[in-house]
Parts: structure tokens; sequence; C-alpha cells
């Protein structure tokens, strides 16, 4: 880091291609080239640079293709461009992007292989996850898996370099001055004899320049904005209730709806009563939608009262219809029959854990399911007329919504504008489309004019796809102080196969989302194997902040602390003495020198330790509580992290807080059950994660030594509830196995 | 039925049983005050009624007697009030879908409390879900706005 790097053009067109390797090869092929969206809305006197950056008379507008779920994503792309285009901040536009396959994100490509982020090399079942793998997410516009920063690193400051690049190059034809005589400031070029021509004036004569075929990135001590604290494009319309999320359109003629489907998920309706809804006061019309009905009405709570009148029979359930029969599922599930997939095995474990000298250990562990429950209510706003659609709605998936669309719709997907709205939270709720495509439904049933189907919290909470239940049968042994052995069987649904049965694919091969966070960890327990095995589907799941390290990070990192215990060795030196990985080795050292490790605590107070290197980044979290009488107390949490390099200080901290609370909340108290087929929680005082009042201080580290630059949205979920596991644990004596821990434990 | 909302007086034609939030988003395009639940639980469609904190979600509008205060009518841009510029100036918003409520429940306790501890805080605060976890910031922006106030 730190030097000078010039880097081809072509390499930018093929883009991340080459961080990938050869890998992306197949995906080259798969659509090339790709086209430019915006050259086709460009008015005469516009001119487009290249898919990040128009430059028009009007100004500077930076085209931020990956969704803003609250992540700040927006800024950071935007913060990306306009440091090596060299404008100031906030003196240009944002555009979300429309849907194309010009915004690939190669980097969920490439983390969708089972390498382990430690692990260059090869391992046995590559050859077989690939083949899924890029079936799988080939061409895809996708927001996920904490990918917007490394996947914009370097095409996003590449697309700010080049269109600079090229205003330099106008500006020089322009005056007849040497391009090495010009410099810029401030979205502008400034000529030796103090002129300043405004980008905006060059923005056409630079599009008729050929673009150049190496550009210069800043180094990075030269930065203006990267890497010092940013105040994020949207916070004052945030603080003054002038964000305007999908929820908030209005539209001329505008009418709102609801909709009522099956709670049990695919069940199907077997009939509707609807004459009390459809002479409900403000109804426009009662529809049928697929699997059930929507209403319409002249304002979004008369539309909720109607469907609420609604008589309806529901199918049953296509998945067992309680919770005692989902976990007899998964407890089935322990069989040859069902291995998906075993990526680590070192040593013999089961040899190891019998054999003489050997304290064994075993524990069975379990998660529960878990909502996604976003504050915004989905919704979408959906104007059908003379064969086209608008949609007005947030997604991270918007290739795919488009095509879903469509497909209802019976158009082509060119016949589909999606204006792409900013999100009231996600947490991987809208990389599905769902609901987009019953608001479509309902607007088919309405033509010409714009239908807003927001769906109430109950229909959010009972129609979600929510993060999988687990369990872990983990064995073990220590021997000689040392932790000698760890054999982790893990079983969960999977959720790559139940997203990619809803958009009617069926990928060979392993999930990996079902080990994640465990099988990858850095540790040379001598004896040490991790396998997984696929629940068949039982409720629907998707992905859900952290996805599967979010389960396996608890069943790992509490396990290790028991073997920690069991072997009298400290749970921090021990696993530092075991780590492989030199970035999580220091982040280890990190968090024991923030944390005060070795200081010791008074009666009633625990320290707990975590470690998940999930998304490429090392996580460690220790975990302080306090045993009162009123109940645990979170006192103060500890995160040290290794992201390669912090672009926006305060929103990485602000990150890595959320992904704490995030963690340690739904471990604290949340959780989906099943009776009857349907969710048993519908609303948020039975769903909940912690309150402001139980938020600990949390202090948070950042280690910049790697090379690769990488995200911390999801990175800091997995080790947040296990860490307050085993400080509970310390401060107690209490091994709490099943989340969430307030059946067991009272939080104060 | 009359209704004022951020001084402004406007004449509805609804059922008096409308939720308040449904009759400022839907019927006066007011949207600064979210859905979240519909219950009164998650405090996103906080507004103030006669300078009280109010879940709008929950409340009837026919039951609305004194002039509303969205968050639109709290502060604008030019206009900031001191929450919402210590909301600004600490970047507490992530998705920024609960703010509009954790701002209107803190400037009405800041208004009836000048000088706050930080249990006072803590307790004021918790009512107001937040999914994205903003809860170390809020905290610290009441505190600001509170010393911006004249308080603490």
């Amino acid at each position: 880091m730190g030097r000078v790097r010039t880097i081809a053009r072509r390499t930018f067109l093929i883009g991340t291609a080459a961080v990938a390797g050869g890998l992306v090869v197949g995906w080259i092929a798969y659509k090339w080239p790709l086209t430019n969206p915006l050259l086709d809305e460009l008015g005469d006197g516009d001119a487009a640079l290249n898919p990040y950056v128009r430059i028009d008379r009007n100004g500077i507008t930076i085209i931020t293709p990956r969704a803003d779920l609250g992540q700040g994503a927006y800024s950071m792309q935007a913060a990306l461009v306009a440091e090596e285009l060299d404008v100031a901040w906030g003196s240009f536009s944002v555009e979300p992007g429309p849907p194309s396959a010009a915004y690939y994100n190669a980097t969920v490509l490439a983390e969708g292989f089972p390498f382990a982020a430690t692990n260059d090399g090869f391992i046995a079942n590559r050859a077989r996850g690939m083949g899924g793998v890029i079936s799988k997410l080939v061409g895809i516009q996708i927001t996920g898996g904490s990918s917007t920063v490394p996947d914009g690193y370097e095409k996003l400051r590449l697309a700010g370099a080049v269109a600079r690049q090229l205003l330099l190059g106008a500006a020089a034809r322009q005056t007849g001055i040497a391009v090495n005589e010009l410099r810029t400031q401030d979205g502008a070029v400034l000529t030796p004899d103090g002129r300043r021509i405004p980008y905006a004036e060059l923005g056409v004569a630079a599009a008729s320049i050929a673009a150049p075929s190496t550009v210069t990135l800043k180094d990075p001590k030269d930065w203006r904005l990267l890497g010092k604290p940013m105040q994020r494009l949207d916070i004052a319309e945030k603080s003054t209730g002038v964000a305007t999320y999908g929820i908030d359109i209005r539209l001329p003629g505008m009418v709102y709806a609801t909709v009522r489907t099956n709670p049990r998920i695919g069940g199907g309706m077997l009939s509707v009563d609807d004459a009390a809804a459809k002479t409900a006061k403000g109804v426009i019309k009662v529809v049928p939608i697929t699997g059930g009905v929507g209403v319409i009405a002249d304002n979004t709570w008369r539309a909720f009262r109607a469907a609420a009148l609604l008589k309806t029979q529901w199918g049953p359930a296509p998945y067992p219809a309680t919770q005692p029969e989902i976990w007899a599922k998964v407890a089935a599930s322990f069989t040859p029959a069902h291995q998906d997939s075993r990526f680590k095995s070192e040593g013999d474990v089961d040899t190891a854990i019998t054999a003489a000298g050997a304290q064994a250990l075993s524990a069975e562990y379990r998660v529960p399911f878990l909502a996604h429950a976003a504050l915004e209510p989905l919704n979408a706003v959906v104007k059908f007329n003379e064969g086209k659609l608008e949609i007005w709605t947030g997604t991270q998936v918007p290739r795919f919504l488009q095509q879903a669309a469509a497909k209802v719709a019976g158009i082509g997907a060119d016949d589909v504008t999606l204006h792409a709205q900013i999100s009231g939270g996600s947490f991987g709720r809208r990389l599905e489309t769902d609901y987009v495509v019953q608001a479509v439904e309902v607007a088919l049933a309405h033509p010409g004019v714009p239908v807003k189907m927001t769906w109430t919290r109950e229909e959010d909470m009972t129609h979600d796809f929510p993060r999988p239940l687990a369990m872990a049968r983990a064995r073990g042994a220590v021997r000689n102080g040392q932790v000698h052995a760890c054999a982790l069987d893990l079983a969960a649904p999977s959720v790559t196969g139940s997203q990619t049965s809803r958009l009617g694919a069926s990928p060979p091969g392993p999930d990996i989302a079902i080990v994640a966070g465990a099988w990858d960890q850095p540790f040379a327990i001598p004896h040490y194997r991790v396998t997984g095995y696929r629940v068949p589907e039982t409720v629907p799941v998707s992905s859900w902040r952290s996805v599967g390290a979010s389960a396996n990070g608890f069943f790992h990192e509490c396990f290790l602390d028991e073997l920690c215990h069991a072997a009298g060795a400290d749970p921090l030196r021990e696993r530092i003495r075991l780590c492989t990985h030199d970035a999580s080795r220091r982040v280890l050292e990190a968090v024991g020198e923030l944390s005060g490790w070795n200081r010791p605590l008074p009666a009633g107070r625990g320290r707990g330790l975590a470690f998940t290197l999930a998304f490429g980044v090392p996580v460690a979290e220790v975990v302080e509580v306090t045993s009162t009488p009123a109940g645990i107390t979170i006192d103060r949490v500890f995160v040290a992290c290794e992201v390669g390099r912090v672009l926006d200080p305060v929103n990485f901290e602000s990150q890595v807080q959320g992904g704490v609370i995030w963690g340690l909340g739904h471990a604290m108290n949340a959780e989906i059950t099943y009776a009857d087929g349907m969710a048993e929680q519908t609303n948020f005082h039975q769903f909940y994660g912690m309150n402001l009042a139980q938020a600990p201080v949390i202090m948070v580290k950042a280690l910049e030594t790697a090379t690769q630059v990488r995200g911390i949205g999801e990175p800091p979920v997995p080790p947040a509830a296990p860490a307050l596991a085993n400080a509970i644990f310390a401060a107690t004596g209490q091994r709490v196995r099943e989340l969430p821990l307030r059946k067991q434990v009272r939080f104060a | 039925m009359r209704l004022t909302v951020n001084g402004q007086p406007h004449d509805l034609d609804v059922e008096p049983e409308m939720p308040l939030l449904w009759a400022l988003r839907d019927e006066l395009g007011i949207t600064g005050p979210k859905y979240g639940c519909g219950l009164g639980v998650c405090g996103a469609c906080t507004v103030h009624v006669g300078g009280k904190a109010v879940r709008s979600c929950s409340a009837p509008v026919g039951g609305i007697k004194e002039p509303v205060t969205t968050i639109e009518g709290l502060g604008t841009r030019e206009t900031l009030h001191a929450v919402q510029k210590a909301w600004i100036d600490l970047q507490v918003a992530q998705c920024g879908y609960c703010q509009s409520g954790q701002i209107m429940t803190a400037a009405a306790f800041l208004a009836g409390n000048t000088k706050p501890t930080d249990e006072q805080i803590d307790q004021a605060m918790s009512a107001n879900l937040c999914r994205c976890g903003t809860y170390s910031r809020i905290r610290e922006a009441v505190k600001l706005a509170s010393a911006s106030l004249g308080g603490r």
C-alpha cells in the first residue's frame, strides 16, 4: 500500500475479473461486451464517460449501483469516485443506477467459492462447488456479502480517474495547453494562468476523446476524502424527515394497497370471502394475486382495515407444521445421506478423542430461525401502463427484480423501469423479490395509475424467509493443557438452495453457508473436522446479515471456549497459540490489549472472547457482563478487526457497532418459531433485539495491515453471540448452548 | 375535522378512528413520521401533539385536539432543532427509518427535562427501536443536544 499504481484501463473494463484471477473467465464469456446503460438516457449535450460518472451541463452525477440499505453504500461509492475525479464532497448528485450487467459484482462471485480467506490454495471440493456457484451468481448486480467496498475499491476509483483524465484532455484541446501543465481541483480544470474551467463545461468534449490506456491512481497519502471522517450524503435528509424511502413515494393519481397471502409460506389459498372487504370504506377493488388477495383503497390504513375483514381459508404448509417437528428434521439430518460438505478434515478426530491421556468433551448447540424485520415494512409502488411497468422500491437485486416483474406481467425485461429507492434496513431481505411480484400483480389488476402496495408489519414478520435454524453436535478433546481435537457436525437448511429454488434453479454441489464461519477458521487444532449436513427444506430461508457465519460463529466459538476451559488454558492465549493466520493473530492480540484481557474482574463480572473470520475479515470481540440481582447487564464490548483500509472512520465505527448490537440483541431475545405452519411472532412485541438501555459501550479498533480492502457490514455479527455466551459463563458458571439466551438467562 | 400540523391548518374528511399517522401520511402527504409496527411499540411514528411525544400509529385522529408537530416541523436543514443538529453532527442515522421517531422522542424529552442523567436518557430513549443498532450514537447525540440546549 502507499505506492502509486498504474493500471491499464482495459483492466478496468474487465474489472475485478483480474482480482479473481482465472475463476471469472466463464463470467466474461457469459455476457460480453457489457453495454453502458447510461448511453440510452443521454440527451443532446450530455456525455457519458463511463457507467459510474455522468457529467452534463447540470453538473456531475455519480452513479452508485449498489443499494443503500442503511450501510452508507451511496456515500462510500460516491467517495471512491469523487476522490479520483477530484470533486468537492457533496458538489455532485448521486443516482442509484439502472439495472445492468455492467454493474456486475465480481467480489460476491469470488467469495462464493469454498476457499478460506486464509488459503490461496486448492481444495478438494473446489471443482464441485465451482459449477454451482457460477451458475448461481453469474453476471448479477447484487448488494450483499459485505462486497460493496471490496468490489468497488478499484473500479470506482478507476472510474473517477479515467473520467478526470478525459476532462483534462478536453481542457487541453480547448486551451491548447498540455495536459501535464493542467491540474484539477474541486470539479474544475485549472490552467497555469489561473483560469478555472468547470467539469460541466468539458463533459461533451471529453466524451469524444479516446479513453486513456493507463491511469495513475492517487497515492493514499494524498487522499482528501478517503480514510477521513466524511459526512454521509444522506445524513441531513435523514435527520430532518425528508429522506424519501420507497414507502414514502407519492405520485399523481396513486392509490394504496396491501395484500394477504398464506402465512403457511407457499401453502396457497383454498377460498376467500371478500364481501365485507369490498364494501369497506375507501376500498376501490379487491383483486386475486398468487396465493392470496390484494386490497386496493384510497388510503393505506383503509386497505389494511379492509384486508382484516377478508375471510380466507389457507392451505396446509408444505413443511413440518410445528417447531418440535422442524427440530426433529434437523436432528435427523446428521447422517451420511444428508452430508453436504467436509471442507475441513485434519488429523484423526475419532482416534484423538478416545486416545489415552485425552479428556473428551461433547456438546450440542442450537440457534433459532430469525426474521430480518427491517423497520420499513416491505413495499413497492408499481404502475402498469400500455404494456410497460414502472417500479419504485428498494432492492438488493435490481436485475432479478426486473426479470421477475417482467415474467409476471408477460412483458420483456426491457419494458420494466426500476426507480431504485433507499431502504429502511434490509439485512438480506431485499435479496428476495416476492413483495415486488405481489405489487406487480395488484397493479396489473388496476392499470393506468400507480399503486403503492405496503405490507402490514404482521404480513412482513410472518412472510419472511428467515435465517435458518441450525444445530451443532460438537465433540472434542483436550490434552496436556491444550486443545487437541475439535469436530463440529453442523446441520442446517440450505440458504443457497432455498434462494435458488425460488429463481427456478437447482445448483449442484455443497452449500458453503451451512459451514461458513466454522470450516474456514485459522486454527491449527491437531485433529480438526467440520462437516456440513443439509437439512431438507423446512421453512423457506434466506440470507440474513452474515448468513451462515451468524450461526456457525456461535457454534465454533462456544465450543472452542469450552475446550479451552476444559484444558485449563486461557481462551485468548490458546487461540493465539493455535492461530495460523497473521492478520487473525494481530486481531486477537489487539482485542486482548484493548479489553485489558489480563486484568482480573471482580466477582460477578465476566469476560467472554470470540473470534470469527468471515467475509475475509478477522474479527475478535470481548464482551464484559455483570451478573446483577436484576439480571445480566452487558457493560462493554471491545472489537478488533482487520479490513485492510478504513475508508470512512465514522461509518466504519457505526457499522461495527451496529453489527455488534445486531448480533447481541438477537442472541439475547429473538427467535421465530412455527406452530400450525405459521410464524408465531407477528410484531415487535414478540420479536425484538435489545433496547437502548441495554446497549453496551462498544470500543472499536481497526487494523489496516492487510493488502485486501474488505467490507464491514457483516463481519462484526458472528462473534457477538458467542462472546456474550462465553462472558455469561465466565460471570456465572452457566453454559448456555441455545439461543436466544433469554430462555435460560435473565437480562436486566 | 380540523387538524393543525406544523402550523398549517388542514380540513380532513376521514373516519375519526383513522390513526393520526395515516391521516398525516396518506391524506396530507407528510411522510416524515414512519409506519413501523402499527402497535405503538417501535416508535418510528412518533410526533408531538401539544408538545408531547405521541405514537401517531395508535392515536385516532378524531381525538387529536392540539397542534401536531412532525419531524418536518421540528426543524428544516436551514432551521435545525438542537436535537437534529446533534444527530447530524454525530452522524447517528444508518438506514434512518427510525430516526424521525427517535429525534421527536428526544426533543420532547429534553423539552421536559433540561438536565437529564445518563440513566434518564437511557430510559427515555429505550422504547424506540432501531434495527441498525445506532444506540451508542443516539445516546451521545441526546447528551450533545442537551448540552447545546443549556442543560448538562
